[in-house]
């Protein structure tokens, strides 16, 4: 078990609970490491009462021992209740302590960001004005507060390297505060069944230091550049595309769908479903239902000639 | 002179025509027939799994579709949780309390029939969602508003919340038959300090019963009434609050755990004695320990919700309740490692799947600790960490006891002894298959997958459990398919088992295997809490007069006792086989189906042939009110 343990915390290409880069992971961390060792230690004895009583030995016979045992009773009240509430007790305190830690730290955030739970995509909203959606970049050493709602049903938010979950509840809206030193993208997946697609509802938070962090959100922030080829953006005008998506600068100002004005500098489609590159966000545009059956965006009905000015338009939009 | 025997056969056989079928109010078939079908339902439930396992076995794999999968998660969960555990449970307890206490049935012998053909017409009502091509997809826990109207439009979300409010009134049924049964039909001097603990688990059980399901009931009459007719109680558009729903899923979600659990431990009790030929250590601890896991499990529901954004402070209050609910459990576990330490053990095929439960229950019930913390709960819950930690707990501490009951009880029910080799080589299949399946799930949970997702990327560290898991899963599964294979072949061509294999301390052991219909003979007087180690006279079921043994052959009854001592009150005259029950049953349906289908007409039909089937049963007919 602990060899397991040991495999979970070492494996670099997992968002692993046990990898901790964020302070209130990290406590999370040390509860997991006391409670596997107590927890390893109650395991230690049951094991070895057991082992007594097969060392024991057997009996021919169903002769039956009646006798009283002396040290029976006493034996169960020490370590079936008087042993196990000590224990509990204990670590009720330590996880007490951290709960208030965790819930606490937020107090001096230096960064509120907003995110808000689609059937399956994360929309994410800074002061600002700057909207992306699936990749949410935060500085590093700064307490940053996620506050989370949804518009749909519940979803949750969870980024095992960095913080606890925390549900996106219609009508609520929730907090978790994030603060880590460690530059480095960290995946997250919706924690709470939302329906078809949950299983590609990923996100990923990019850490990276507080200048470079603030040169992403300077371009987030502002409008979409000017196409080098006007035709794109007239094409893309012309299309369905902008009855649900927003490109800052332009006038499509849909909000079904995710806010495209910065879609290029994103790594994936589909909240984690494909790589975002150029053949893919062909196939994505013209028949999403294919690649992420299910998801809302329906199918683009447009000539192989529009497609392409449109996809070229995108990879545009750095 | 006629014998006892012969004038009790006489009065007590039901027939084995076609009345007797359908008309059975005998707790013993009646126990065999929840066993069965629940065991069915596992089948049903288990095939899901595998084709759940089959899609995840490696990344970005196309055997289900991501409908599919969500459908058969969400009716592996439901289906396990109220079509297998709960009634196999309520099978073994049907069958053994009424043998265990000395009563010759349960007190309410039609409601018992009622209870069961509810429990069949419900399971197969909400199965038939399947056909329907409407099977319930927002998992056993459906969480609004993924299930609202809005979001699920189709009948799925209604064959299951009917078919839960359907099958509760069986739940229900069963539950104050146990309670009654047990409070009040115990042979004189079985006092409330003799009482075994497999019975006491099933009281625990069914307060649980009576105290959580209204929740249940509740929170799906209101979701019916809010997808039917527009009601708001979940929504947030209209006032509602869709957390509601989880609050009072979860009041009712928690306990339930443990009244699948509960009387999982008293079958571990009736066990461990015999096999280590000694009597229990820490009796009243054991007991007091199943009642105290009845009360705290109604302050524990919020640790579902410790990821919804609550006041610290309540969480504070759930979490000690939580890490408090753990100290019964390992009041038990060391209550029945004494009395093995104590004993010697015989390493029966029971015994084994015992030691296996032990481990598992054991790790399962660390692993459950562990998500009292709240910080480590709220980065773990909804991961496969979930899945590994209530599968031990279900899995290891009820399906290995349930299969160490198949193995210690079913001399007693089929009258014939399941081979031990066989049963052994179930049980090693069964212990590694399942580790194999579910430990890795603790991994791949730590590693960030998430829970209830039909696909997965490559290259995130979640391959290699996951394939583990899938190869495991099919070995559990061929280790469950021994024991079938054992059970059928034992009720074919198993040699005798006689009364009393084991040397058994409790009073099933006393008559013969299987048991006749009227249970004993006479109705004893017990002097012991291990009556057959201690009371040699009552082997073959007929203790004499002069040793207290009481006949009452005159009638179809059984005697009355009260509640703390055991006095003798009453001779209680008992119901004969009647097929009502199973029509008032099947008017039910006709009703709940004309719901399902928002077809009132049928609904009030079904309604009012319900209550014409209910004074059908009531009516008075002098032949069968003995009184």
């Amino acid at each position: 078990m602990l060899l397991a343990a040991a495999a979970v915390s070492c494996n670099g290409d997992a968002p692993s609970v046990l990898d901790p880069q964020g302070e209130s992971a990290q406590r999370i961390d040390g509860l997991w490491w006391l409670m596997l060792w107590i927890s390893l230690a109650v395991l230690a004895v049951v094991a070895g009462l057991m082992a007594v009583a097969f060392l024991r030995g057997r009996r021919e016979g169903l002769e039956v021992d009646a006798s009283s045992s002396r040290w029976g009773e006493p034996f169960v009240v020490v370590a079936g209740v008087i042993v196990p509430v000590v224990i509990l007790t204990g670590v009720f305190v330590v996880s007490v302590r951290d709960l208030n830690a965790i819930t606490r730290e937020g107090d001096d955030a230096e960064l509120t960001i907003e995110v808000v739970g689609h059937m399956w995509w994360w929309e994410a909203r800074y002061p600002g004005g700057a909207v992306t959606a699936n990749e949410i970049h935060i500085p590093t050493g700064q307490t940053v507060r996620f506050e989370v709602t949804t518009v749909d049903v519940i979803h949750s938010f969870w980024v095992p390297q960095l913080a606890p979950k925390i549900d996106m509840v219609p009508g609520r809206t929730n907090v978790v505060d994030v603060r880590t030193g460690t530059p480095g993208t960290y995946r997250g997946q919706c924690a709470e069944y939302c329906g078809l697609q949950h299983a590609n509802m990923a996100l990923f938070v990019v850490a990276e230091p507080p200048g470079e962090f603030e040169r992403w959100l300077e371009n987030e922030t502002a409008p979409a550049a000017s196409p080098a080829d006007q035709a794109g953006l007239d094409a893309f005008l012309r299309s369905s595309c902008v009855g649900c998506h927003t490109v800052r600068g332009t006038d499509a100002s849909g909000t079904l769908g995710p806010d495209l004005t910065h879609v290029a500098s994103r790594e994936t489609l589909g909240a984690g479903t494909i790589e975002n590159t150029r053949e893919n966000l062909a196939d994505w545009i013209a028949n999403p239902q294919t690649v992420k059956p299910g998801a809302v965006m329906p199918p683009t009905e447009i000539s192989a000639e529009e497609l392409d000015l449109i996809v070229e338009y995108l990879q545009g939009l750095t | 002179m006629v014998s006892y025997a012969e004038r009790l056969e006489a009065v007590w056989h039901e027939g084995t025509g076609l009345a007797g079928f359908v008309g059975t109010v005998d707790h013993k078939r009646i126990g065999l027939r929840y066993l069965y079908t629940g065991f069915v339902f596992f089948v049903i439930a288990g095939i899901e799994a595998g084709l759940l396992r089959m899609q995840l076995a490696a990344p970005d794999l196309e055997v289900l579709s991501p409908q599919a999968y969500n459908e058969l998660f969400s009716m592996h969960g439901v289906t396990m949780m109220f079509l297998f555990a709960t009634p196999v449970l309520s099978g073994f307890g049907n069958y053994f309390v009424p043998l265990m206490i000395g009563a010759r049935d349960m007190a309410f012998p039609r409601l018992n029939a009622f209870g069961y053909w509810v429990f069949l017409a419900a399971g197969v009502f909400l199965n038939s969602a399947f056909l329907a091509g409407q099977a319930p997809d927002a998992g056993w826990f459906n969480y609004l508003p993924l299930a609202n109207a809005e979001f699920t439009p189709s009948l799925a979300i209604d064959f299951y919340a009917l078919s839960l409010i359907f099958l509760g009134v069986s739940t229900t049924a069963g539950a104050i038959n146990f309670l009654v049964t047990i409070l009040k039909l115990r042979a004189p001097g079985m006092t409330l300090n003799r009482i075994p603990i497999f019975v006491w688990g099933e009281v625990a059980f069914a307060l649980t019963v009576v105290f959580a399901l209204p929740a249940l009931t509740v929170a799906a009459v209101l979701l019916e009434l809010e997808r039917k007719f527009g009601f708001h109680f979940y929504d947030i558009a209209g006032g509602g609050d869709p957390v509601l729903w989880q609050h009072l899923f979860w009041f009712f979600g928690h306990p339930e755990v443990y009244l699948i659990v509960l009387p999982a431990l008293g079958l571990v009790s009736a066990i461990i004695p015999t096999f280590s030929r000694r009597p229990m250590i820490g009796y009243t601890y054991i007991v007091l320990a199943e009642l105290a896991i009845f009360v705290i499990s109604f302050g524990v529901w919020v640790h579902h919700m410790f990821a919804v954004g609550l006041p610290t402070i309540a969480m504070g209050f759930i979490s000690a309740a939580s890490f408090l609910v753990v100290v019964p459990s390992g009041t038990q576990i060391f209550a029945w490692l004494a009395t093995m330490v104590s004993g010697r053990l015989v390493l029966s095929t029971a015994m084994w799947f015992v030691l296996g439960f032990l481990v598992l229950f054991v790790i399962g019930g660390l692993t459950g600790a562990m998500f009292s913390a709240v910080p480590f709960d709220q980065a773990t819950t909804d991961s496969y960490f979930v899945v590994a930690h209530f599968h031990y707990v279900l899995v290891g501490g009820a399906v290995f006891p349930m299969f160490a009951g198949l193995y210690h009880w079913g001399p007693k029910m089929l009258g014939r002894r399941l081979d031990e080799r066989l049963g052994k080589i179930s049980f090693w299949l069964m212990f590694v298959g399942f580790n194999l399946t579910f430990f890795p799930m603790h991994v791949a949970g730590l590693l960030g997958q998430p829970r209830r997702t039909y696909t997965y990327h490559a290259g995130l560290g979640w391959e290699l459990p996951n394939l583990l898991s899938t190869v495991g899963g099919a070995v559990f599964g061929i280790g469950i398919l021994v024991t079938f294979v054992n059970w059928f072949r034992a009720k074919s061509r198993g040699a005798p088992a006689g009364d009393d294999p084991w040397g058994g301390e409790t009073l099933e052991w006393a008559t013969s295997s299987p048991p006749p219909e009227y249970n004993f003979e006479t109705v004893p007087t017990i002097r012991s809490r291990e009556p057959m180690w201690f009371q040699p006279e009552l082997r073959g079921g007929a203790q004499s007069p002069e040793e207290g043994g009481r006949p009452l052959a005159d009638g179809h009854a059984t005697l009355s006792t009260t509640i703390g001592d055991a006095e003798p009150r009453a001779v209680v005259h008992m119901p004969h086989a009647s097929p009502w029950p199973l029509f008032l049953t099947l008017a039910m349906t006709v009703a709940f189906t004309g719901v399902l289908f928002s077809s009132w007409g049928v609904a009030v039909v079904g309604a009012i042939a319900s209550v014409a089937a209910t004074m059908g049963w009531l009516w008075p007919r002098g032949e069968t009110q003995e009184t």
